[in-house]
Order: structure tokens, then sequence, then C-alpha cells
């Protein structure tokens, strides 16, 4: 049976509207093979943890510019993992300092992408864990 | 200029002689495209018409700047647009920054504040003080400004959908202090459009949006007439990742949607028009980014003079602020950060600016240290004192490179204004999602430049070092948590304090203005705030009324 492509959800939480580099990773996910949903502005941590749950998809990937995402984050995290997504893994990124970048991955973030990580690389780490998440749930 | 068959002649011999020479790269494009010469001599340039293209300073078409001796009677505005946490906070820092030798105020506001909540609303959760500060309140405006002379100061408001409502505000401030609303002088950027297009702070849809612009317009036209009442701003749709010839297009394109919807309400345009002041971005491409702001006024003179048949010599003139490009700012090595604010701050000086902000160079990271921020001052002081530049007007033009430029620059723009009238204005375009998916591809491109390495990036994509950005990781300005609990006292303790039954009256009556079209919201929502409505009580009330636009998902995104 064939695979079906690598679902992505692209979400922007909170109220700012920079989404230059969530667009352009959209962009770069999809020339990549991937199928990807943006949300756009203004998501709440539950929308975004509901719409991740109704497209069925295999990683999310998170955008923030406002320096909300020590709040905004972990709750994401949670209200996935309310509606039975813990196994699905988040990756951010935006303007987080470094030590912010050690706070989140320690509460459950897999990958921060700091500023100036080169669009490869982002790709790579979400395919890889696309995959690996595939696996682990075949057992 | 002589141009002749010896000319001719030579420039032949020069370019045999150039023709085989090794070269770094097979074509030389600007970031907006534009394929550049090696050599630029008067051949390039557009013809032998200096009074018509260039003029002298302060005369139409106003190219070599507005001002007759630009900088050598005053220089610009050195304007640091600052604001974070609270109220008390950020009236700390304006009062650093003006002590160290700036000369106007220009406030950040946080997202709340830009989108009309106040900091309890539940969207408000870990956004308050974020990126600028929480002004719920007129005693959250008279802390802001405690200390400082409103009538000696212009200040400038990075405040969109909530414009009206935060000018209400500092118009409540100085009335308490005595102040009438004739001796304020400052700008509110007021600029939906390019909301929509790049930057995500609208409430309300389009048409509602350009009321309340428009609303404002009028009443500082009869109340505070030294106010700036619209900062056209190709800023933010540049950052969002438009090319330079995008941006100067664009934002000529929105100023054309303001004096359209101003004069549709029978306003005169040189009644509003020497209002209204621009801004824009100052990004890499050094020679670009000049010949873009002389292209700038040379535009919007046409388009006041011939277009809107303005008569006033102040309706044509082009005011800008200049902010350095934040974008181009890395993590990466961020001390080199210093030298490209210094080399845009330098392009904006060059082409001519009345105000600048120059970025900190930890802004990759987080919003500037004090230090970091003095530096960023500092810089400007250095450009205006010691470099010299500041002592003769328009010192690049006649270069034959600039103006070849610049000409190239000005056709480019034309042809997408043009564009943009034939589907019937900025409105259009930006309600179709058409600007929006420019910037998309635009920014998509310079990106792939940047990976591809044919747009080189010092740090990032060449002499990179292991570790770089770390450098900076301990000294970043934190915004303390706090902060949000602090506010929300505060909000709690003014409500509780207030006459309730005023505040009511006074929404009622803003909600009929609202449901009139022919009434001005100015006024309603001056005397709201008097009476002790909060920022988000006015917001909401207008929301019942306007409703609220939702972006639909882009398509194909």
């Amino acid at each position: 049976m064939e695979e079906r492509p690598i679902r992505v959800l692209v979400a922007k939480p909170g109220l700012d509207g920079h989404d230059r580099g969530a667009k352009v990773i959209a962009q770069a996910l999809r020339d990549a093979g991937m199928e990807v949903i943006y949300t756009g502005l203004r998501q709440s941590p539950a929308m975004i943890a509901q719409a991740a749950l109704e497209e069925d998809v295999d990683v999310v990937g998170l955008s923030s510019l406002s320096g909300a995402h020590r709040t905004l984050f972990p709750e994401v995290l949670r209200e996935m993992r309310a509606r039975g997504l813990g196994d699905v893994p988040v990756v951010a990124g935006g303007i987080i300092p470094p030590r912010d970048a050690a706070e989140l991955e320690e509460a459950g973030i897999a990958r921060i992408f700091p500023p100036g990580t080169p669009l490869e690389e982002i790709v790579r780490a979400v395919a890889d864990l696309a995959r690996e998440r595939r696996l682990a749930e075949r057992g | 200029m002589r141009w002749d068959e010896e000319a001719r002649a030579a420039r032949r011999a020069w370019e045999a002689s150039a023709e085989g020479a090794p070269r770094r790269r097979e074509r030389f494009l600007t970031p907006s495209g534009i394929e550049v010469q090696a050599l630029y001599t008067p051949e390039e340039l557009a013809g032998d018409d200096y009074l018509e293209r260039l003029g002298f300073p302060g005369r139409y078409p106003f190219t070599r700047g507005v001002h007759p001796t630009m900088y050598r009677g005053r220089l610009w505005t050195m304007r640091q647009y600052a604001g974070y946490a609270t109220a008390e906070e950020s009236n700390r820092r304006y009062r650093f920054l003006l002590e160290r030798g700036q000369t106007g105020l220009s406030v950040a506001f946080d997202l709340p504040t830009q989108i009309g909540y106040d900091s309890d609303h539940p969207l408000a959760r870990g956004e308050v003080g974020r990126v600028g500060v929480a002004i719920d309140t007129v005693e959250d405006m008279e802390r802001l400004f405690e200390g400082i002379p409103l009538d000696r100061v212009s200040t400038s408001m990075t405040i969109n959908a909530t414009a009206a409502t935060l000018l209400a505000l500092y118009i409540a401030v100085a009335e308490r202090r005595g102040i009438p609303p004739e001796k304020l002088s400052g700008t509110v950027q007021n600029d939906i459009l390019k909301e929509y297009a790049a930057r995500g702070t609208y409430i309300y849809p389009p048409e509602p949006s350009m009321r309340l612009v428009t609303d404002l317009m009028a009443f500082c036209a009869e109340r505070v007439p030294s106010w700036n009442t619209v900062s056209i701003s190709g800023y933010h749709i540049r950052e969002a990742g438009a090319t330079a010839v995008e941006e100067l297009a664009f934002t000529l394109a929105d100023g054309i949607a303001y004096v359209e919807a101003a004069t549709g309400r029978g306003l005169e345009v040189d009644r509003f028009a020497p209002r209204l002041s621009f801004f824009f971005n100052a990004h890499m491409d050094f020679f670009e980014e000049i010949a873009k702001f002389r292209a700038a006024r040379r535009m919007w003179a046409k388009i006041m003079r011939e277009r809107f048949g303005a008569r006033d010599p102040r309706s044509w003139m082009l005011r800008f602020h200049t902010q350095t490009a934040g974008s181009t700012l890395t993590a990466q090595q961020p001390e080199n950060n210093v030298v490209r604010v210094t080399l845009q701050a330098l392009a904006a000086v060059l082409g001519g600016t009345q105000s600048l902000h120059t970025n900190a160079r930890d802004e990759a990271l987080a919003l500037p240290t004090e230090e970091s921020a003095r530096l960023a001052l500092r810089t400007q002081q250095i450009i205006a004192l010691e470099s010299g530049v500041a002592d003769v007007v328009d010192p690049l033009g006649g270069s034959y490179y600039v103006e070849a430029l610049t000409d190239r620059l000005e056709s480019e723009a034309w042809a997408l204004i043009e564009e943009i009238d034939r589907m019937g204005g900025a409105v259009r375009a930006v309600e179709e999602g058409w600007m929006q998916e420019r910037i998309r591809r635009s920014a998509y491109r310079y990106q792939r430049a940047v990976e591809s390495g044919e747009r080189p990036v010092v740090g990032v994509n060449v002499y990179r070092e292991e570790g770089g950005e770390a450098e900076l990781g301990g000294a970043l300005l934190e915004i303390d948590p706090a902060v949000e609990r602090e506010q929300v006292e505060r909000l709690r303790a003014f409500k509780a304090r207030r006459d309730a039954a005023a505040v009511a009256r006074a929404r009622e009556a803003l909600e009929r203005a609202a449901r009139d079209p022919h009434a001005n919201l100015m006024p309603p929502i001056l005397e709201a705030v008097r009476a002790g409505a909060t920022l988000g009580e006015v917001a909401d009330t207008l929301r019942t009324v306007f409703g609220e636009y939702s972006a639909a998902r882009e398509a194909g995104l």
C-alpha cells in the first residue's frame, strides 16, 4: 500500500501577525512533497490542537515572534494531550531566545529552530519526526 | 552633460577591455531583481530634464529633499521605537533615551492594545507587555507620559486598528494637564490597509476600518492641526517579504486609497494632505534603498499634484520616517548587526529621511536591552555629527548610478500601481489577497536565494561560526510574567473606582454614532475615554456594530 504524504499543521498561536516565516516554511514543506495546513493568524492553543486532531497531522509546527511562546507553547501541548495527541511531535520557530528554547524542549517541544535555521534542515527534521512517529504507531 | 562621439568611442573601448575580465557572478541583481551594470555614465540618464526630474530641494518634484537646506538647518528626528511591560517601565526607557539625546518619542504597544483587548481578555494571555506597553485606561496613558512635556515632545504611536482610541487617550491626558489639543504634535500610524496586507493587527472589516481612518483625519484637521494623521507604512510590507519596488508601489497605492477615501467623504485635499506622512524600511542594498526614497518623493508629488489636483506645495511633499530592517538582523554573530544597521541608517539619511529609528543588535532574539538601545541611538548620532554626510543636501544626486536606479525603480513601481488601479485600488487588492500573495512569493524567493547562497548573509550562509547565536543569550531583555498579573489588577481597580453609569451612557452614545454613517466617531470615543471607558470596551462597542474581519485561509496555503 502506498504511504500517504506527510501531513503538517503550521500554526500561529497568540495575537502576533508576523507570519512571513510560517508561510515560507509552509511553502518549503509543500515543495518537499508534504501536505501542509496553515491555520492563519490568532489561533488559541485549543483551536490549534483541535485542528491537529481534525486534520490528522503527523507533525505540528508553531511560529511565534511576540514573546508569548513561554505561555502559549506549553498550552498547545496540554490541549493536544487532552485530545489524545500526546504522541504527535510539535516543533517551533520564531524569535525564541536560547534559554527559552531549552526550557520549551524540556516541556515537550520536539525541536526548536532558531532564527537563521536553513529551510532544508527544518524540512529534514519534520520528515524524520513524522517517519519516526509512523514507525512507532505500527509498533 | 556632454555625451558625444568621442565619449561613445571611449565607452566602446572600455567595454572591449571589460569584456573578458573575470567577474564574481554572471549577472548582478538588486534584491528587487533589477540587473545592474558594471558602470553608469551620463548616457544612462533619462534625459536632459534636470528641472523636471530633479529640481531643487524644497521644490517640486522634491526628488532632492523636502526642505531647501535639509540637515544643514536641522538634523532628522532621532526617534527610537520603544515600549515594553508596564507604563512605568516604558516611561523609564523614554526618559533614558531623551536624556541621551533622542529627539522624539515612538511608542510601541503590546498586541492586545493593538487589537483592542484589555489586559484581562482571555486572548491577551501571554501577550501583555510583550512587544510593547499595555495600555488599557487613561490612567495607564498618564503614567506612560509622566514627566514628559506633551506640548514640547512630538510623539509617534505605532497604532492602527485602535488609533482613534489611543489618540483620544493622549488628548485626554493632555487635557488633564491643561494642554489644549492644538498644542499637540506627533503621529499615529493609523494605516490599516497594510495591517491586512502584512502585519495582522486588524479588528474590523476594511470598510469600517477606512471610516475610522478618515474620521480621525477629519477630526484632526479641525481640532489637532499639528498631528500627522496617517503614517502610510511600507515598513511592514517590506518586513513581510516584499521587494523594494513592491514596498514603494504598495505604499503609494495605499496612500492613494486614503486620499480617495477622504476626498470621497467631502474633505478638501489640501486640508488634510499636508498631515499625511510615510514610513519606509531601510534594507540592505544600499543604493537601491537610496533610490527608493528619492523615487518615492518624486512619485508622490506627481500623484498629489496631477491625480488629486492638490494646490498647496505642502500636499505634494512626501515626508517620511525610516526604520532599519529588523528582518535582516541575524541571531548568528549578533555584533554584525551593528554594522548592518549603520549601513541601512546611512542609506536612510542619504535618501533624505525626516526621522529615523535604528534597530538594536539583539533584536533577532528579543527586545533591546538598555545598553543595546543606547548603542543604536549612538549609531545615528555618529552618522549625524561625525561623518559629514549631513552637511550637503542630497549628496548622491547626480550620481549616474543613483539617478538611473531612481528612474528604474520609479518606472517599475508605476507599472504595479497601474495594475492595482486596474483591480479597483489598494482596498480591493488587499481584500482579494493579491498583495499578500505577491509579498508571500517575494519572501519565499528571497529565502531561497539565501539558502542557495546566491544572496550572501555573513554569519548565516557564509563565514559561519558554530555557537555564534549563544553569545547574547545571557544579556537579553526579559519581561517578567508578573507584569500581566499586575496590569490586570490595576485594570480591575480602575474599573471598580469609575462611574459605571457614565461609562455605560458613553458607550451607548458611541454605538449610536457607529450606526450613523454620517457621524464622526472621534468625539464619542473621546467622550468615552474621558468617562472612564477602557480601550477594550471602546473596541467591543464598535465590534458589535462593525463585526470582525477574519482573513480567509489563503488559497493554496
